[in-house]
């Protein structure tokens, strides 16, 4: 199951590496998006710094539609999905390694729009490990929930809209734990606050991870 | 004219409709649609006596007023549409889930109970909203339960959008099942994260000081026959969303051949130009 899982996430992050589609498109797309929430909030300095932390994880939670559509996307062509089905790789390994590519660049983009809201926002962390922790447990929970629902919708020709609708409200622990994680940070102080919305991130992971080892082999015949 | 333009003609036997489907629909037996009527009736009665208890019999309340008989439907409601229908949609998504288990009457008993539970989730947030109005000023407060309401019913809205998608009832059926599964995983998350997003920075919300006043005589009992009467109404709705669920499958695998044939029977024309014989075969 590990080797699976190494060998397709391997293929997934070379073929970005590659086609640098992530980094040209899903990234620009996360700047974009934090410009145009400073718009919308206007030019006052400490509103936007207030609201930095659910900004930065709605830019997080839109980029990773796009990502996982990616991921879903590179598949779709040629039946390349029925050959990874038929090449005999656990299923378990298979959602495993999309799930890590997945994560692996959305790390990478968190850390450009972390920058993005640090320099733009002008919000001040005072406990940096609390987001860096909160940052990789909430992108392996998107990650994992985000690579279910995109094998679930994987062969519908209405994927691209069905997707966001149904991942998105399941995404929801994730944006509020991670903003309140955030707030604590930057509150500085308060670390028993942010160390229950760990908690409920680490419980939100488990759980779809787990349930994504044991179901993925079913959903890829239901796609 | 355009004849060379046409296929080849098929056969004359060919391009008649299909014979009428031999297959019966399932319709219910005559006792299952009896005891259908007999919920049905029940549950009409039961909730009619509740209207008249909780309009005419029940007093005001000391400090509610009159709002105080919204009471009597809310809560029920609210017990219909979170607990009973989508509990009953997660156990049977799991049970379809489930190899030994599987069958579509888990799915459509699933599908019927999403359904019934989408439309009372809204009648919650409706009568809710309504009863938030004068009491707090406001229609809609980012209390716990409200917000994980509202997600609720947006997790469940996408149940139904998923299943709307036309596919095999076997392939449909198992989609919208992990769809269920996955929700129905997350809604205890949401409780939490929800609960704690509210309490966490501030003490205890509107809605937990005043919605549970000491409650007795003939009030406790017409918002327990509430309870009564609008889980009798879910489950008469469910029973015939299921007969009906059952009856859309029984009719899906037809439809499309016979207007593929029917087409076909158009395209048909004989060359003189009259129209082909009336009866071709359906009734």
């Amino acid at each position: 199951m590990w080797r699976d899982a190494a060998l397709v996430a391997g293929k997934d992050l070379r073929i970005e590496a590659r086609s640098r589609v992530a980094l040209s498109q899903v990234a620009p797309f996360g700047a974009v998006a934090l410009v145009l929430f400073a718009f919308a909030l206007g030019p006052d300095r400490t509103l936007m710094a207030k609201g930095a932390p659910g900004l930065f994880w709605v830019a997080v939670l839109f980029s990773t539609v796009l990502a996982v559509q990616r991921s879903v996307a590179v598949e779709s062509a040629d039946g390349a999905r029925d050959g990874l089905r038929l090449s005999g790789i656990d299923p378990a390994g298979l959602f495993l390694g999309k799930g890590a590519a997945v994560a692996l660049q959305l790390v990478v983009l968190e850390a450009l729009l972390a920058a993005g809201v640090l320099l733009l926002y002008g919000a001040r962390v005072e406990v940096p490990w609390l987001i860096a922790v909160s940052c990789v447990l909430g992108t392996v929970g998107l990650a994992a929930t985000g690579t279910l629902y995109g094998a679930l919708s994987a062969g519908l020709r209405v994927r691209e809209t069905l997707l966001p609708f149904l991942f998105l409200p399941i995404a929801a622990p994730v944006l509020l734990a991670g903003t309140r994680i955030w707030q604590a940070a930057m509150a500085g102080g308060t670390p028993s606050d942010g160390t229950v919305w760990l908690r409920l991130l680490v419980v939100f992971d488990a759980v779809y991870v787990a349930l994504g080892v044991v179901v993925y082999g079913p959903i890829q015949e239901a796609a | 004219m355009s004849a060379p333009l046409r296929p080849a003609p098929a056969p004359p036997v060919a391009v008649g409709l299909p014979p009428p489907r031999r297959d019966r629909p399932p319709l219910p037996s005559r006792r299952a649609r009896a005891a259908e009527r007999t919920v049905g009736a029940v549950a009409l009665a039961a909730t009619a006596v509740t209207v008249w208890l909780g309009l005419w019999v029940t007093p005001p309340d000391q400090v509610q007023g009159n709002l105080v008989r919204l009471v009597y439907l809310h809560p029920g409601v609210a017990w219909v549409a979170l607990y009973l229908a989508f509990g009953l949609a997660a156990v049977a998504s799991l049970l379809y889930l489930w190899p030994r288990t599987r069958s579509l009457v888990w799915d459509r008993l699933a599908a019927a109970a999403v359904e019934v539970g989408v439309v009372f989730n809204v009648c919650t947030l409706v009568s809710g909203s309504i009863w938030g109005r004068p009491t707090w000023g406001v229609w809609w407060v980012w209390d716990a339960r409200l917000t994980s309401t509202a997600v609720l019913l947006v997790l469940f809205l996408g149940y139904l959008a998923m299943r709307r998608i036309p596919a095999e009832p076997e392939v449909r059926a198992k989609r919208s099942a992990f769809v269920a599964l996955f929700a129905a995983v997350d809604i205890p998350i949401v409780h939490f994260s929800v609960l704690w997003w509210r309490t966490l920075h501030q003490g205890a919300t509107v809605l937990n000081a005043n919605l549970s006043p000491k409650i007795h005589g003939s009030m406790a009992w017409t918002l327990l026959l509430g309870f009564l009467a609008l889980t009798l109404v879910f489950v008469w709705m469910l029973l015939v969303r299921y007969r009906i669920g059952a009856l859309e499958d029984w009719l899906g695998g037809g439809e499309l051949e016979l207007a593929l044939a029917e087409r076909r029977a158009e395209g048909a024309l004989p060359e003189d130009g009259s129209t082909p014989a009336e009866p071709l075969g359906v009734g």
